[in-house]
């Protein structure tokens, strides 16, 4: 490593630090530093240190509940969208035999997250609603009398938005990681005698590892820092950590706003460890 | 739904020319999730044609462009038109920057430098926080250090810190097919630095900057999180979506849904072509050269 690539890498990325450092970096730090201080209950700040703020947090068990509610959207939300990229990207892989078409039907799957999140979300209103598609339709074969109230404004709503928005996050860096499995290896196994079983449990798997955590990665920080989706969707009857905090600061309340905040970030970037412990990203994105 | 399918079996043909049983189940799997993703989009899109008597549900009741001209009138519905220029106009400039410093970050990132990994994990760090922490932060630095927080100056920097690591992320795989023996030769025929990456890299890397590009602005013409505390007294397409969600319970919410996804389907359209554009350019080059 001679000096003078040492330089141009730290002038290469000296725009990237110019952006996070104020906008990423700083903006946490004043959030740490607003979690620590009192307030007048007005919005203003005192310089005053405390912990109360986190204590009062720990002590509630709302934080409980609200942790509680947001790590079950996650986890369905993980579950559903793992399974059903896991299976559309080994069928675009391993069964759609031309290159072009597995392209296009790649592109199919893309389009969509181009567009506009909310508006994918908003559209789920008109099929799940008590008056919407499913529910009339249901009643006009006659399976069901009455509506079902718990389509919409819903966990079960909220989590099909998610599973809507965020698949796409699971689809790409599988297909990513399935599209570089060595085609021979496959082929060696089968001749060597492993059922399609085998192949799926010791090779298939295992080398999709990578592009699973990404993708994890990816939908565990957007569910876990969402409060637009759960509210829309549930119809503001399920709260969430983000949604609490945020009301937090409507009523000007930053110092308990703050350390919840930061508690949450706190979370998630040990959740994000965690994954980032079973796959080492950069090796993966950028061999 | 997927435990049958995981089951395969030991006969069946597979590298015979029959498809094996799970090629139709997981045919039919991808043709449902393909339903399901499109469906829900194309019943708004329906649904904002209706007429004056139109509902937020089906049946469609008429057919006419009233709830188009809502929208662009300023009436109940708040400031459309205001909200549209800023978004695109947001999203123009964080499409610039992300372009640019994404491609910097990325030609950095090639080699190893010291403090590489620090910078690396610090993007993501960025790219995982929570976005509304971010916002808040920001928006009280920007209030302590007495700047009116605007979309153009707070909420283009929040959304930097997203749209950036994800550019950079993109940037990997488009760099993981580039061959630095093509920038050696160059420097060996006594290009300087400037030259290689104006002649060699930048070309080649071009369809892939487009594809950032594309990323830049649809993530910031979508943005929420990050921009609810920075925008200012102003708003973006989003956040007025965000209010008409609370309050507009009429088809204008539809026909605003309509009118946004058109424009993401010039701006998918054109990334596309102008992609395929430089490719074939560049192959029908290839083919005079040699």
């Amino acid at each position: 490593m001679s000096p003078g690539r040492n330089l141009v890498g730290w002038l290469n990325v000296t725009p990237l630090l110019l952006v996070l450092i104020p906008f990423f970096v700083i903006p946490i730090c004043v959030v740490l530093a607003v979690s620590f201080v009192e307030t007048d209950g007005f919005g203003g700040l005192y310089p005053v240190f405390t912990l109360d703020n986190y204590a009062m947090l720990f002590r509630s068990d709302l934080t409980l509940r609200l942790y509680a509610a947001t790590l079950k959207f996650t986890l369905l939300t993980l579950l559903f969208t793992s399974v059903i990229g896991f299976w559309v990207a080994y069928f675009l892989v391993f069964h759609v035999r031309s290159k072009l078409i597995a392209m296009g039907l790649f592109l199919v799957c893309t389009v969509p997250f181009w567009t506009s999140n909310i508006v994918r979300m908003i559209s789920w209103i008109p099929l799940l609603g008590k008056e919407g598609l499913i529910n009339t339709g249901l009643q006009g074969v006659g399976i069901i009398n009455e509506p079902l109230e718990f389509l919409l404004f819903s966990s079960f709503s909220v989590v099909v938005a998610y599973v809507h928005q965020l698949t796409i996050f699971m689809i790409v860096p599988i297909f990513n990681s399935m599209a570089r499995i060595d085609k021979s290896v496959v082929e060696a196994a089968l001749d060597a005698g492993a059922s399609r079983l085998d192949i799926m449990r010791m090779i298939i798997l295992p080398m999709s590892r990578s592009g699973i955590a990404l993708g994890a990665i990816f939908v565990t920080s957007i569910v876990m820092g969402d409060f637009f989706v759960v509210k829309v969707m549930s119809g503001g009857g399920t709260a969430s950590v983000v949604g609490a905090f945020y009301e937090d600061v409507g009523v000007l309340q930053y110092p308990t706003a703050a350390a919840s905040a930061i508690v949450l970030t706190l979370v998630v970037m040990l959740l994000v460890a965690a994954i980032l412990r079973v796959v080492d990203i950069r090796k993966e994105i950028t061999q | 739904m997927s435990g049958a399918k995981k089951t395969s079996r030991k006969s069946g043909t597979p590298r015979g020319n029959g498809r094996p049983w799970t090629f139709y189940a997981l045919a039919g799997f991808f043709t449902l999730y393909v339903i399901a993703l499109y469906g829900p989009m194309f019943s708004i899109y329906l649904l904002s044609f209706q007429d004056l008597k139109g509902g937020l549900v089906f049946p469609m009741r008429g057919f006419s462009l009233h709830w188009f001209e809502e929208l662009f009138m300023q009436t109940r519905t708040g400031d459309f038109s205001g909200s549209f220029r800023r978004s695109i106009g947001l999203a123009v400039l964080v499409t610039l920057f992300t372009v640019v410093f994404s491609f910097t970050a990325g030609l950095a990132f090639r080699k190893r430098f010291w403090g590489d990994t620090a910078v690396f994990y610090l993007m993501i760090a960025s790219l995982v926080a929570p976005g509304l922490v971010l916002g808040i932060g920001i928006g009280i630095g920007f209030n302590l250090l007495g700047f009116q927080t605007s979309w153009y100056t707070s909420a283009l920097g929040a959304q930097l810190s997203w749209t950036l690591p994800f550019g950079i992320l993109v940037m990997f795989a488009v760099m993981s097919v580039f061959n630095s023996d093509w920038e050696e030769a160059a420097r060996d025929l006594g290009a300087t630095r400037w030259q290689t990456t104006r002649l060699i890299v930048l070309p080649i890397l071009a369809p892939g900057l487009v594809a950032v590009a594309l990323f830049g602005f649809t993530l910031s013409y979508d943005e929420f999180a990050r921009t609810l505390q920075t925008a200012g007294p102003l708003n973006t397409l989003p956040l007025e979506i965000w209010s008409m969600t609370l309050n507009v319970t009429s088809p204008a919410l539809y026909a605003l849904g309509t009118v946004s996804t058109i424009v993401s389907f010039f701006v998918i359209g054109g990334s596309l072509y102008l992609i395929t554009r430089i490719r074939r350019k560049r192959a029908a080059s290839t083919a005079a050269g040699e």
